[in-house]
């Protein structure tokens, strides 16, 4: 035991003193941030040219209401006439001109504002223009109708049905949705834990093998050790990767977001909004809260956890076994072609099957057969999974770890003594006998 | 004398391939044993199964007395023939780290360690890595991991090769001390000076079956051919010549000599000894040399190895 130790230690410790380690742990979040910070500011640069719109306000009261944002600046005009306004207009350069009539009623305004401009508007601008004019003119149909603004808002009736599985699971409308990203965040995020580690866990092997430190090492210790005792390591050294990203992303999120936050927020809310609208985005975002409080969580967690594990070691032992078959890395592609495969084929499964049919057979199969199980369940169970189905499921997968583990560890104790040429299938079914 | 090694009929296969057949070798506590055979004879394979990183399939071992089990791994040491280190550790951790894992406290590992550093010179590496290193100083490292721990056995599968030779004889004269010491060498070698110079015992694996072992001395008296080498000075050379022949088998000379008008390898027949021969010669010339041919280690590997 006290070897098993000193080898994950060594393990661990030679991973995160890497420097290659340390670089990538540190670049990668910085290399996302700096994405990030680039699409932003080339976003903040575009936005920064201010658009200025004339507006010719026939009415008196609109050209008040209109607010003026960091990108969008409305400018009075003064009394012309269209054409007139047109001509100044264009000799000023502005983005636009926005024309507003004095008819009888805000409707018959609405209908007779026009918008010129040098080239077609972006879609931004129009929508602004629009939202904006609604709500002022809704607004002043009101007060022409003697209707109470604020009554209207509070008595408005917001309706959310309340959805219920005959199982009695409550669901609602973004659930679908929420699950949906909730599961493909989840079973990605093993797809790449699997591939990452488990492909530096095989390197490690290739490496020991090539540098001939394997003889001596499994001369002091046994070789079932010095494999678990990589795994476990190299599991640590990611885990320890995975927190540093995500401390990082936390740190950099706020960052980013103090920055580029203050721009974003030119959605001024002063103007009395159109109620239906405000309400739609707001019970939206709400629903995605209860959705995702209403997710099976402390199921999640605790699958998340067991398919991690099993899913991990099961994948990881594979790649020790692969690494101690070969002599080198271009050798090793031949037999990681299946399993690249496989994993692959679990999370098509999990994206495209699951969502449309979480229960059904083949999302079923998928999540037994224990070399999927742990991508494509993990996507399942936010759907709802029966409590019997992921304990079967469960066993298996553990049932395969065991028997994976002896597998490789037998392939692993031939292999890393074994030089110069490629094993086939056959050779390796013929050292699990020796 | 006790053996610390007693490998008794231990067979090894892989699949369809045997690899050793029935092998049986006393090594006795305090000698310089050779292990020999060609390559691919199954040397490896027995130093394998004494280091338990192999099981035998059948037959069983034992060390100094009690079957070979895991404590013993601490009393083994095993410089492989092929032979590496981690090439981003830095030297002097990972001989830390080798030796911890023979079952030695850091403490003292690292003790241990510092001493045969300065004995070798090699203080300045400690902080080095193995890919600032040349071949050879690897080698010194590997062989000092390999002797830290003070173990009761020592394994050297061709120590001497990639060392210099000045190095090589650094480390046979290290050997030797150790030896001295009270340690039991095992020698994988195929280089028979080496051999002739160290070894006490042999054991000579061939095919996967073990063909000949014991002292060294004795399997030399039994493969003497009874040939002598003789020079002499004589002023009847050729009646004595054909009075040799004529009674005794007469090969080409094998040896150098100064002085002499006759020379010869002179084998003898079953029935005749040396005595006679001496007396023969004595009275027709003057003896310059006179010499049994002793077969050397080189001819007693081939030979069996051809024989068997």
């Amino acid at each position: 035991m006290g070897k098993f130790t000193l080898i994950t230690s060594r393990e661990y410790l030679n991973k995160i003193t890497n420097k290659t380690f340390i670089l990538s742990t540190l670049l990668t979040p910085l290399f996302i941030a700096g994405i990030v910070f680039f699409i932003g500011w080339l976003t903040s640069v575009n936005n920064e040219r201010i658009k200025n719109i004339s507006v010719v306000d026939n009415t008196g009261y609109i050209y008040d209401k209109l607010k003026s944002s960091n990108s969008i600046k409305y400018e009075l005009l003064g009394d012309f006439s269209l054409e007139e306004a047109r001509i100044i207009s264009d000799t000023k350069s502005d983005y636009g001109l926005l024309y507003i009539n004095n008819l009888e009623s805000p409707k018959s305004i609405a209908d007779s504002i026009s918008f010129i401009s040098e080239e077609a508007s972006s879609l931004t601008i129009i929508n602004n223009i629009e939202s904006q004019l609604e709500k002022i003119l809704t607004n002043e149909n009101f007060k022409i109708e003697g209707i109470d603004i604020e009554k209207i808002n509070s008595k408005k009736i917001y309706v959310n049905l309340l959805q219920e599985t005959f199982q009695g699971e409550k669901t609602t409308k973004s659930d679908g949705l929420v699950k949906y990203i909730f599961g493909f965040v989840l079973g990605m995020l093993l797809y790449m834990f699997i591939f990452v580690y488990g492909s530096m866990i095989m390197m490690s092997v290739i490496e020991e093998k090539t540098n001939r430190i394997i003889e001596i090492v499994v001369s002091s210790v046994k070789p079932f050790y010095l494999m678990t005792g990589k795994i476990i390591g190299t599991s640590l050294a990611g885990l320890t990767q995975f927190i540093v990203w995500g401390v990082l992303f936390f740190i950099f999120t706020s960052i980013i977001s103090s920055i580029f936050g203050i721009s974003s927020t030119y959605e001024d809310s002063q103007i009395v909004l159109n109620a239906s609208q405000d309400s739609a985005v707001s019970s939206a975002a709400l629903g995605m809260i209860s959705a995702f409080i209403n997710l099976p969580l402390t199921n999640i967690m605790i699958a998340f956890v067991l398919y991690f594990l099993g899913g991990y070691l099961l994948y990881a032992s594979i790649f020790a076994a692969i690494g101690a078959a070969v002599d080198n890395q271009t050798d090793a592609q031949q037999f990681l072609m299946p399993i690249t495969i496989i994993l692959i084929v679990a999370l098509y499964v999990g994206m495209l099957t699951v969502p449309e049919d979480p229960n059904g057979i083949v999302a079923q199969i998928f999540s037994f057969v224990p070399l999927t199980s742990p991508i494509v369940m993990m996507m399942r169970i936010p759907h709802g999974v029966p409590l019997i189905e992921q304990i079967i499921s469960v066993l298996i997968l553990f049932l395969s770890v065991i028997l994976i583990i002896w597998i490789a560890a037998k392939i692993y104790r031939i292999g890393i003594l074994m030089y110069g040429k490629k094993p086939s299938y056959k050779e390796l079914i013929k050292w699990l006998k020796y | 004398m006790n053996n610390l090694l007693s490998i008794d009929s231990v067979s090894k296969h892989f699949g369809q391939f045997t690899a050793l057949n029935n092998v049986s070798i006393n090594i006795p506590e305090g000698s310089i044993f050779g292990l020999l055979g060609p390559n691919g004879a199954g040397k490896t394979t027995l130093i394998r199964i004494i280091n338990q990183i192999t099981a035998p399939d059948t037959g069983k071992i034992l060390f100094n007395n009690s079957a070979l089990n895991i404590n013993h791994i601490k009393e083994i040491g095993y410089l492989p023939e092929e032979r590496g280190l981690y090439p981003k550790m830095k030297i002097g951790e990972q001989a830390i780290y080798l030796a911890q894992l023979k079952g030695m406290d850091r403490q003292k590992a690292k003790l241990e360690l510092k001493k045969w550093f300065e004995k070798f010179e090699i203080s300045d590496w400690w902080n080095k890595k193995v890919t600032e290193l040349s071949k050879g100083m690897a080698q010194k490292v590997q062989f000092i991991v390999t002797v830290l721990h003070k173990p009761k056995l020592l394994i050297f599968d061709e120590p001497f090769s990639g060392f210099d030779p000045i190095n090589a004889n650094l480390i046979k004269d290290e050997i030797l001390q150790l030896n001295k010491d009270g340690a039991t060498v095992i020698f994988s070698t195929h280089r028979m000076e080496s051999v002739e110079e160290l070894c006490e015992y042999i054991a000579l694996i061939n095919k996967s079956n073990k063909i000949l072992d014991g002292k060294l001395d004795d399997i030399k008296r039994n493969f003497r051919t009874n040939t002598f080498e003789i020079a002499v000075s004589s002023n009847e050379v050729q009646t004595l010549k054909k009075q040799l022949e004529l009674k005794y088998d007469i090969l080409e000379p094998t040896f150098r000599t100064i002085g002499d008008n006759l020379k010869m390898n002179v084998k003898l027949k079953s029935n005749q000894n040396s005595d006679d021969l001496i007396k023969l010669l004595n009275e027709r010339s003057k003896i310059i040399h006179f010499k049994e041919v002793i077969p050397t280690a080189n001819e007693i590997f081939i030979n069996s190895v051809e024989n068997d």
